[in-house]
């Protein structure tokens, strides 16, 4: 298992240096000057001159890439052009909140996935199957920030029972665990959830049915095993592949709430994002996407290592 | 879903009309598929066809006639926040919407294909440095790369074509490389190599015809992914600029009149929702006529 791990840490190192990469070029694929949005119009060729240089932005790109990479091991991401802040503080405040509205919505949509799968999986081919995979397909095909949206027009505009907008009452940035926080939760992390539902209970219904028709679930029955005896062979035959969808699906949920966070205004990452990129704020830009892919790496990790704890057959591959 | 294996019933170049004209016969006789297959067509004729079907004009607005409900006369499906007629915007929507929400899984195919292809056929040093980048790109949850190019390039429909095609490419190249990595070990290949032909005749001749369909229904799947994408730009404001018609920028602006009239600010959702549900179970429909396992 160590060895393992230790192999699997080793291969993480070029995609995290590719992710830093690919994030440093973002800043120079964007067109004009990153400087314009804080210059004065009339600033002097000196001035100018003044300004890229304290910036950083005089020197050859790798320079600027190597400059940037040794900050950033120190934890410094640099400053937000907007306001001047440190960016990584912005980003770890955002990335705390949204990291709660993904993990809400994971605690809605894996148990239901799963529920909802296994039913299908069992009962392959009957009516409730076939709900059941409507209801997949429709939750893949939804857009999720129209859904958003449509629940904002049911439960705040008609009925007036849940809150539209923002992560606590009036405009409250901060989360704390009380019941107005709470209500304002709901809503986003159920259009969140959609999706992964689709997906999880997919997995799971392709899975269980494939696992149940295999020929020791007729042994272990035909030895005299109870139903649910049987079951829990199955769920553990399932588990290493269900819980790598699962482990992905709450990456994808960081990394993709940004639809959701702008339709709720949850000051989350996704939020945070927006903002960046009205403000032509690149360095928040850059910090805020590294964190987001930088976490979804490491929650590949985990999935890879967790997987490999489970089902001994993947260690030895 | 693991797409290592190629069709095992490979097709022969002479039998390839027979084989897809099963695939079609499968198709047509599945009612979800062919209904899907009507609305995408109609979508597609009446965007294509939408300045010709005597449709109000989709620019022009009215102060007076500002979020007119559903039903008013003269316009069907109300009025937006400019006073524009819906239906014609919903009709025009379409133009834009299903260009960039289809073209980019179309260059994708093509650019993802030739990378995988070469990669799986090569193999060596290049297969490597290929399906490394692609790797560094699977880093990146898909919505989140598509966000951070559209954001860095700007709004406007070429940097949407441009960062879309970039987030499909990788996925593409991957099946495309296990796919071609499995018919390159086959005996055929090596008999075809034994005989002197290049690698470019092999590939041309014997691998082409039994990667791309595997490829292609692997794309399909991805067509209504790529629509909400790309209409969720627009709904950011870094996709499609106003005042062009399209459907996630329509949600978008109407987001202002959703305590006003609340179910006609749904509207353009909807289009979108019936669109990439409808490719979706098309989708579905083609992997199982083809007999590909998932």
């Amino acid at each position: 298992m160590f060895s393992y791990l230790l192999r699997r840490l080793i291969l993480v190192l070029p995609v995290a240096f590719g992710v830093s990469v690919i994030c440093f070029l973002l800043v120079q694929i964007a067109p004009g000057d990153p400087l314009t949005a804080i210059m004065p119009v009339d600033a002097t060729a000196e001035e100018q001159a003044a300004m890229r240089a304290a910036y950083g932005l005089d020197k050859p790109l790798p320079v600027q890439y190597a400059i940037w990479v040794g900050n950033l091991a120190q934890g410094d991401m640099g400053r937000s052009i907007a306001t001047g802040r440190p960016v990584a503080g912005e980003v770890f405040g955002a990335v705390q909140n949204s990291l709660l509205l993904a993990v809400s919505a994971a605690v809605i949509a894996f148990p239901i996935g799963i529920f909802l799968g296994f039913l299908a999986g069992y009962f392959r081919d009957s009516a409730l199957d076939k709900a059941v995979t409507a209801v997949s397909i429709a939750g893949v095909s939804v857009p999720n920030y129209w859904l958003g949206i449509v629940l904002v027009i049911i439960f705040s505009v008609n009925l007036g029972w849940l809150p539209s907008m923002g992560a606590g009452p009036g405009g409250s940035r901060d989360w704390s665990w009380n019941w107005e926080h709470m209500r304002h939760l709901v809503l986003p992390a159920v259009t969140l959830a959609v999706v992964p539902i689709g997906i999880v209970s997919r997995t799971v219904r392709a899975l269980s049915g494939d696992i149940l028709s295999m020929d020791f679930v007729q042994a272990l029955y035909a030895k005299g095993m109870t139903r649910f005896d049987v079951l829990i062979h199955v769920g553990r035959n399932a588990a290493a592949t269900a819980l790598s969808v699962m482990g992905l699906q709450l990456g994808y949920l960081l990394g993709g709430s940004i639809l959701i966070e702008t339709v709720f205004n949850w000051p989350g990452s996704g939020f945070l994002l927006s903002n960046a990129i009205f403000q032509r704020d690149l360095p928040l830009l850059q910090g805020t996407i590294l964190v987001l892919a930088l976490f979804f790496v490491a929650m590949n990790l985990i999935v890879d290592v967790a997987q490999a704890a489970i089902d001994p057959r993947i260690k030895r591959s | 879903m693991t797409l290592t294996e190629p069709l095992t019933s490979a097709p022969a170049p002479e039998a390839r009309k027979g084989y897809w004209a099963g695939v079609a016969g499968r198709l047509a006789r599945d009612p979800v598929s062919m209904l899907c297959l009507a609305v995408v067509a109609a979508l597609i004729l009446a965007a294509i066809f939408a300045p010709w079907l005597g449709l109000a004009d989709p620019y022009k607005g009215s102060m007076i006639a500002r979020l007119k409900p559903i039903g008013t006369p003269g316009h069907i499906l109300g009025t937006d926040e400019q006073g524009r007629d819906m239906l014609a915007r919903l009709i025009h929507g379409g133009r834009l919407t299903l260009f960039i929400g289809l073209m980019p899984v179309v260059f994708a195919f093509f650019i993802g294909s030739i990378l995988g292809v070469v990669a799986g056929y090569v193999g060596g040093r290049l297969n490597t440095l290929i399906m490394r980048v692609v790797d560094v790109f699977f880093a990146f949850p898909s919505v989140l790369l598509a966000i951070a190019i559209s954001g860095a390039l700007g709004a406007g429909i070429v940097n949407s074509l441009v960062s879309l095609t970039i987030v499909f490419v990788p996925p593409i190249t991957r099946v495309a490389e296990a796919v071609t990595s499995g018919v390159r070990s086959l005996d055929y290949i090596d008999a075809a190599r034994a005989t002197g032909a290049s690698a470019l005749t092999v590939i041309r001749v014997h691998v082409i015809g039994n990667v791309l369909s595997p490829i292609f229904v692997y794309a399909t799947s991805l067509t209504s992914v790529c629509m909400i994408l790309a209409a969720g730009l627009s709904f950011l404001g870094i996709g499609v600029r106003p005042p062009e018609p399209e459907w996630g920028l329509m949600l978008n602006t109407l987001r202002s009149a959703i305590y006003v009239d609340p179910w006609l600010s749904a509207l353009p959702g909807v289009m979108i929702f019936v669109t990439s549900l409808c490719l979706n179970l098309l989708s579905d429909g083609v992997r199982s006529a083809m007999n590909v396992r998932d």
